[in-house]
């Protein structure tokens, strides 16, 4: 992943790579006809099923994950009420936040207002052999305390959502980036053969959600095959995947085939690559056509699974994406981002904390408990958590009391994919408003991922705009601490 | 297999690169050969970023690179005595550089390089860009192939290469104006243009008349927009819709009028501190107003407009100069000569801009009213009536009747000026104070004020010091005939309009990290021609179509293969697939639903439904036109920064939320899914399966002729007929069995089909225009 000595006109590295190979074969040459290049194309296509990665050499390191589901708690958990007890905060309960914590910090919807402690309004209980500390919203997710690792003392830059999630997928607030799910299918390209190898569902519930832009999973400057694709479970579930209405499957089928006998013989005159990738591209988009139908019917599901999952039926919920996300782990996907949006508890936390319990809890641990199961799990890397955490500090300017974005600390878990479960890493202050023992800023999380996943975070990277850009940007350490 | 298969890869591209570098044998050139080597694997130790230095070593500059040190770094004709040479071939681990842990070795043949360099005398130059170009002497070249400058250039430079490399023959004429057409104006030619041409041979004609079009404005000034990162929704939080459609307006009527670039840039960037502003110049500043912006309650204003201040200098310095300045916002850039200072001084230059760190809502003040593009020229019209009406009611013996027609014109223009449009423009207020933040951040207030100013690497400001340097300054040093950066910047990009890749690859960045140009004097000759021409877009962009480069044919000889395999030297033209809004307006075109309407407020193509609900605060829900609006051309589209229209980003369109100076261009099965299944390209395939049955002649080989000549501007051959055949009757036998599937076919889109017209017939069509709309041929430019 060095520097090559010249570069096409999207910025990549021309020839070291596969993915850039195909771009070097199919369009900065103006085609190559057929050559020695454009066979190795053709025989790269043919023998691989799936998406190939764009880069070349192989991982950096044995991987103890090979494939990530993410699952973003939009809007913001507290981790004062879910993974991060502060008996302290309870004795300081009322009284005014000590000015050493706060001075010169940045501060959100609390600005011009008083600072004053607010205890946890939820109880903790400790879990499992590890006797790790998780609150009662959940009850489930408790029960797999020993498969967790929950680092406790997250930190990021960002204090609003948009800018937070950009962080967490991207490394910086800049704009722009490739997410990282693109960075990993990048990395390591698909296995799916006819899925997308970075895919990304999102469920709602809890209080008023906060917007979500497609920046979050989009490939940035990296090729536009590793864009993260959004599956919906109502209405179309992929954009476009639908035959129009009036067009019976066989049609759609003959009119894909002559579309491609055609292109092919244009292709005897014109011997252009590209065309041959897009016959490859228009067979797939086919194949999709049926393929994602039956990822989302869940009609082959045992009622037990279902029982697990909390999932009646194909609704869109946060359950019925945990299901999808383990289905898609089974074919392959690489990357599987689950949003659920509804966890920005401004007000009426502890109703909302319920309401967003009752919707991710049992989901989120019947996944780990399924993949376990399937002997899945240990090369499964799961994530857990938002894009920042929330305040010590009470906000009460409406309804019952709530508390406001904190990006100082906030706690996330991961379980699977090579961590040690059962443990805690890091530490907040007793009050749980800076991250003090072993402070993991969101770089190290990514770091940390690739790691497991085989790839050296700063050896990743991609040529643009004259600079090596990689997800971790200028920093990222890999906490070993936490690999099994 | 697959591993021998990618030996011969690399030795075909060292093959190349051997032929590149034999081209001028012994003779190192810094810029060209050094400077990269020094910049990707010393700078960011020894480079310009002073918190990062090692050694107390610069290598980034001539005076610090050969100063006088113990041992001295770099003897001029003296490899064995530099410690650079003795460091690079160090086997020490402890002492080679760079140091194995920075894992960025030179190869034997770099190390050959900078010992031939130094046994040369180490002769320095300033980076090449940053240099003002001067017109190199015209190459004379003997062939008759010549037909402008440009073509001298080409040639010579091919042959430098390789004795062996001939220019391509001339593309054929279909090609020729096709190429052309979708150059120049976005759009395919029509049958009849095709025809003319083809039959008249006229190339001047046929480029003169396309850039006459108006359709020109709206196809550079789309490039344009990517790069200002124009879009109609506020990007951050809840992303609401902003107001700026006419800003858009008058960059396609700038372009539509030629108008000369520096004034184009003037009038962006400071429009309202020229002299008596009009009110176009106004709405030009609306540019100073495109950055992302937000409404969110929580969020600091201070915070913001820090966002905002650093995203305006990334995107004026990567729009205007080719500049990565944006990377000193938190350090001293890493490969270039540019401070954080520097940065800063950047950000005061807008410091005079009224905005707001938190907006409340969709409006963005200052806004001005005013009258859209559609809305002007009726306007126009009317104000044409009532001078004619005014000056028949003075002598009119029917003066009453005349009174009343121009209080009906009255009425219909305070109609019109009752339905006036917003646009963010710029005013200028007291500058507040700006500080350089310490990495970048906005909490810190103990780094020092910093005056406006250009970065000091290119000198002084052009104003006097005891001045403020206002942005119009800053416009002017911009375009100054001595800035270096600016017309080779823009000249590079239109060189990649119309050959698919820079003369400079990089078209984001000329700094010390960009590439070296293949055609250096060529790039400089039309950098200064542009200038000197006075900033003439229309002509220099005319220069390079009539050029014989230009016109070559993109089919691949055996020679090519050898020598050039990626077209470094031009002896062809390039091919490459559509931009998304061109994919969009070229099957609009052909199927003739197209409305060529020019500028008003954005459209709402059709949008699958549920794409909008993640939007919130407030929920939104995506109405499609229902009029000919949904036929308009693509750059039209309602730009939503954090929702892009999913079939433009299935095609690799921006978000436009950062300066794009390069689309990439993907091939992905998203692509073809949006080319197959959108309701668009469904509904352009009834219309015109529609008008093959109507207007294609009797016979169905007619038709098919027809449908290839509409779409591909060429006849079918035999073979292709064999495959459509085959299709149609396939069509028709499953719509006669299922005629209720006809019907919903025909409910895709608003089109819809005269009565008289045979429903199973035109659907049965619809599947052969789709295939034709879906070919490779359809959505690629050669």
């Amino acid at each position: 992943m060095q520097r090559q000595p010249f570069e096409n006109e999207n910025n990549q590295p021309m020839l070291n790579t596969l993915a850039n190979r195909r771009q070097f074969l199919g369009r900065a040459s103006g085609g190559l006809g057929m050559t020695a290049l454009a066979c190795l194309l053709r025989a790269e296509e043919s023998q691989s099923t799936g998406l190939m990665p764009g880069i070349e050499g192989g991982l950096h390191f044995p991987a103890r994950a090979k494939r990530v589901i993410f699952l973003c708690m939009a809007g913001g958990p507290s981790h004062l009420e879910s993974f991060d007890y502060k008996p302290k905060l309870a004795e300081m309960h009322g009284k005014p936040m000590p000015e050493t914590y706060t001075t010169n910090q940045p501060i959100a919807q609390l600005q011009g207002q008083k600072l004053i402690c607010q205890q946890p309004m939820i109880p903790f209980q400790k879990h499992g052999d590890s006797g790790i500390e998780i609150s009662d919203v959940f009850p489930h997710i408790g029960k797999m305390a020993d498969e967790l690792c929950v680092i406790k003392s997250m930190h990021t830059d960002q204090i609003n959502h948009d800018p937070a999630h950009t962080v967490m997928n991207t490394g910086t607030s800049i704009s722009g980036r490739p997410s990282m799910g693109s960075w990993v299918t990048y990395g390591l390209g698909s296995v799916a053969s006819d899925l997308p190898g970075f895919v990304v569902l999102t469920s709602k519930g809890g209080r008023n959600p906060q917007p979500i832009a497609t920046r979050q999973w989009h490939s940035g400057f990296l090729p536009g095959r590793y864009q993260g694709v959004q599956f919906h479970s109502a209405g179309s579930p992929v954009y476009y995947v639908q035959n129009p209405a009036g067009v019976s499957k066989d049609l759609q089928g003959q009119v894909i085939d002559t579309v491609n006998k055609l292109n092919g013989l244009r292709n005897r005159k014109v011997k252009n690559p590209d065309i041959s990738t897009r016959i490859k591209q228009y067979e797939l988009a086919f194949q999709m056509q049926d393929s994602v139908p039956q990822l989302m019917d869940i009609a082959d599901e045992s009622q037990a699974t279902l029982d697990l999952y909390g999932v009646t039926k194909a609704d869109g919920s946060f359950a019925y994406n945990c299901l999808l996300a383990r289905r898609m782990a089974e074919q392959g996907v690489r990357f599987i981002q689950l949003y659920h949006r509804g966890w920005d508890h401004h007000n009426d936390l502890v109703k909302y904390m319920g309401i967003c319990g009752g919707l991710c809890d049992q989901a989120t641990a019947a996944l780990i408990q399924d993949l376990k199961q399937r002997d899945m799990l240990k090369d499964t890397l799961i994530i857990w958590g938002g894009e920042f955490g929330r305040t010590p500090m009470a906000q009460t300017n409406k309804g019952a009391v709530g508390r406001d974005h904190h990006m100082r600390a906030f706690s996330m878990f991961m379980a699977g994919g090579g961590v040690k479960g059962g443990t805690t890493y890091g530490n907040t202050d007793e009050l749980g408003y800076d991250a003090v023992e072993h402070p993991v800023h969101v770089n190290d999380l990514h770091a940390t991922m690739l790691h497991l996943l085989g790839l050296q975070h700063d050896r990743l990277t991609i040529r643009y705009q004259g600079r090596d850009f990689r997800l971790t940007d200028i920093a990222g350490e890999v906490i070993q601490d936490i690999i099994a | 297999m697959k591993l021998f298969d990618r030996k011969n890869l690399v030795l075909v591209c060292s093959l190349l690169l051997v032929a590149k570098s034999n081209a001028s044998a012994d003779e190192v050139q810094f810029n060209r050969d050094i400077r990269p080597i020094l910049a990707n694997h010393c700078f960011a130790c020894h480079g310009p970023d002073a918190a990062q230095r090692e050694a107390e070593l610069r290598l980034d500059l001539e005076s610090a690179a050969k100063a006088d040190r113990d041992p001295k770094v770099i003897v001029a004709h003296n490899a064995k005595s530099s410690e650079l040479t003795t460091r690079i071939n160090s086997a020490d681990h402890d002492l080679v550089m760079p140091p194995i842990e920075f894992e960025k070795p030179l190869s034997t043949k770099q190390k050959a390089l900078l010992t031939q360099w130094i046994e040369q005398g180490a002769p320095w130059d300033d980076h090449w860009a940053f240099v003002s170009p001067t017109s190199p002497p015209l190459p004379t070249v003997k062939q008759e192939w010549v037909n402008n400058a440009v073509d001298q250039f080409v040639v010579t430079r091919m042959r430098e290469l390789n004795n062996d490399l001939r220019p391509s023959p001339i593309a054929s004429r279909v090609t020729l104006i096709r190429r052309l057409s979708f150059d120049l104006r976005g759009l395919p030619p029509t049958m009849e243009e095709v025809a003319g041409f083809v039959a008249s041979g006229d190339y001047e004609s046929v480029v003169d008349a396309m850039l006459a079009s108006e359709q020109f404005g709206e196809r550079l000034g789309m490039y344009w927009l990517d790069l200002v990162r124009y879009a109609d929704s506020g990007g951050y939080h809840s992303d609401v819709s902003i107001h700026i459609s006419p800003y858009r307006d008058y960059v396609i009527q700038a372009f539509n009028e030629n108008m000369p670039f520096d004034q184009f840039t003037r009038e962006q960037l400071a429009g309202d501190l020229l002299p008596n502003p009009t009110q176009r110049q106004i709405i030009a500043t609306g540019y100073n107003r495109l950055n992302k912006t937000t409404e969110e309650g929580g969020a600091q204003p201070g915070e913001y407009l820090t966002k905002y201040a650093a995203d305006r200098v990334r995107t004026t310095s990567g729009t205007w100069l080719g500049l990565t300045l944006g990377c000193c916002e938190c350090h001293d850039h890493k490969y270039d000569p540019f401070t954080t200072k520097d940065f800063y001084r950047f950000v005061a230059c807008f410091a005079d801009i009224e905005e707001k760190g938190v907006y409340g809502g969709s409006k963005r003040d200052p806004e001005i009213k005013v009258a859209t593009a559609p809305q002007a020229k009726q306007l126009a019209k009317l104000e044409k009536q009532l001078a004619l009406l005014q000056s028949q009611v003075k002598d009119a013996t029917q003066g009453e009747a005349v009174q009343k027609q121009i209080d009906v014109i009255k009425e219909q223009r305070t109609a019109i000026e009752k339905q006036f449009v917003r646009t963010m423009i710029t005013r200028s207020v007291e500058p507040t104070v700006i500080r350089v933040l310490p990495r970048g951040d906005w909490l810190n207030s103990s780094g020092a004020v910093v005056d406006p100013g250009v970065p000091e690497h290119f000198g002084k400001e052009t104003s006097p010091r005891e001045q403020r340097f206002t942005r119009l300054d800053l416009a002017n040093w911009i375009v100054a005939k001595e800035n270096p950066l600016t017309s080779r910047v823009f000249v590079n990009r239109l060189w990649k309009m119309f050959f698919g890749r820079g003369l400079s690859s990089r078209l984001d960045d000329l700094g010390i990290q960009g590439e070296w140009p293949t055609h250096p004097a060529l790039l400089d000759y039309l950098s200064v021609r542009f200038v000197d021409s006075g900033w003439n877009v229309k002509q220099i962009i005319k220069l390079i179509v009539m050029s014989r480069t230009y016109q070559q044919s993109s089919t691949l000889r055996p020679m090519d293969i050898s020598a050039d395999p990626i077209n470094l030297y031009f002896a062809r033209q390039s091919r490459w697939r559509l931009e998304a809004e061109f994919i969009r307006d070229n099957i609009l075109s052909v199927s003739g639903l197209l409305d060529l309407t020019i500028g008003g407020p954005s459209v709402f193509p059709y949008q699958p439904s549920g794409y909008w609900r993640y939007l919130n605060f407030p929920t939104r829900t995506w109405k499609s036109d229902s009029g000919t609006s949904q036929y308009r051309r693509g750059l039209y589209t309602h730009w939503q920064r954090t929702l892009v229209h999913p079939a433009m980003l299935a095609l690799d369109a921006p978000t436009r939320e950062e300066c794009t100076a390069m689309r990439s261009i993907s091939n992905t099965p998203a692509a073809a899914l949006t080319l197959l299944n959108d309701p668009t390209f469904v509904e352009a395939a009834r219309a015109l399966a529609a008008r093959a049955v109507q207007l294609g002649g009797e016979r169905e080989n007619d038709k098919i002729r027809w449908l290839f000549l509409q779409v591909l501007s060429r006849p079918d051959t035999q073979q292709e007929r064999g495959a459509v055949v085959q299709i149609l009757k396939t069509a028709r036998e499953h719509y006669t069995d299922d005629p209720q599937a006809a019907v919903q076919l025909q409910t895709n889109g608003l089109f819809k089909l005269e009565s008289t017209v045979d429903v199973i017939e035109v659907s049965a069509w619809t599947m052969v225009c789709r295939v034709v709309l879906n070919l490779s041929e359809t959505i690629t430019r050669n």
